[in-house]
């Protein structure tokens, strides 16, 4: 039975664009290998930290949205722990109205653009 | 004349002990599902030092304070909020 999951990277600031593109493909491989649908991703690239992580003050955040079942939730996480590059990650099942409230804010994404677009 | 001079006479009445009926915003609103990653809705329900607002203060329910609880714990894990700060507003 697969469940719906949001997960949260943040990476370290010294990558460069490819670099961090390529662990995110690492992670995004791993999932859609063990047969989980990846449903949204976004990149909202580098931030401000609120507090130092690691001596750094900035991280390239990284959201994927993805359905799996729930053993391979560990394996990923282990695998988050091992990369070095990734200085901290949160998972999070998603229940029916977290769902509800990702697939609107998405709607109103679009719809937003769709009006910049025809203004 | 002792009377008199006591009774202070206001032009409208003080507005001091009648009190804002509180409520929940997310019942009333029909929020459903508090999102962690959405810092700046999360900080109007923070203080300045970035603690947690307390139901009596916000006025929320049970089930929504255990959400913004949790919500902002995520969002303070994942360095979009401070666990600790000064002037936060």
């Amino acid at each position: 039975m697969s469940n719906q999951y949001e997960t949260v990277i943040i990476m370290t600031p010294v990558l460069s664009e490819e670099q961090m593109m390529d662990t995110v493909n690492k992670f995004k491989k791993i999932l859609t290998d063990n047969g989980s649908e990846i449903v949204h991703e976004n990149n909202w690239g580098l931030r401000k930290l609120a507090y130092p992580i690691q001596k750094k003050n900035t991280g390239f955040y990284y959201l994927l949205e993805f359905k799996a079942p729930g053993e391979l939730i560990g394996k990923l996480e282990t695998d988050y722990k091992r990369d070095e590059r990734i200085l901290r990650f949160l998972t999070v099942k998603l229940d029916k109205h977290a769902v509800t409230y990702n697939e609107k804010k998405r709607k109103n994404a679009a719809l937003k653009k769709e009006e910049e677009k025809a203004s | 004349m002792a009377s008199q001079s006591n009774e202070v006479r206001y032009l409208n009445p003080p507005t001091v002990d009648t009190s804002k009926k509180k409520y929940c915003r997310f019942k009333k609103n029909g929020i459903k599902y508090i999102d962690y990653k959405d810092a700046n809705f999360l900080l109007k329900l923070v203080n300045e030092q970035g603690k947690i607002l307390p139901r009596r203060l916000t006025g929320t329910s049970l089930k929504y304070q255990r959400h913004v609880g949790q919500a902002i714990k995520r969002a303070r894990h994942l360095a979009l909020m401070p666990y600790v700060s000064d002037l936060l507003k």
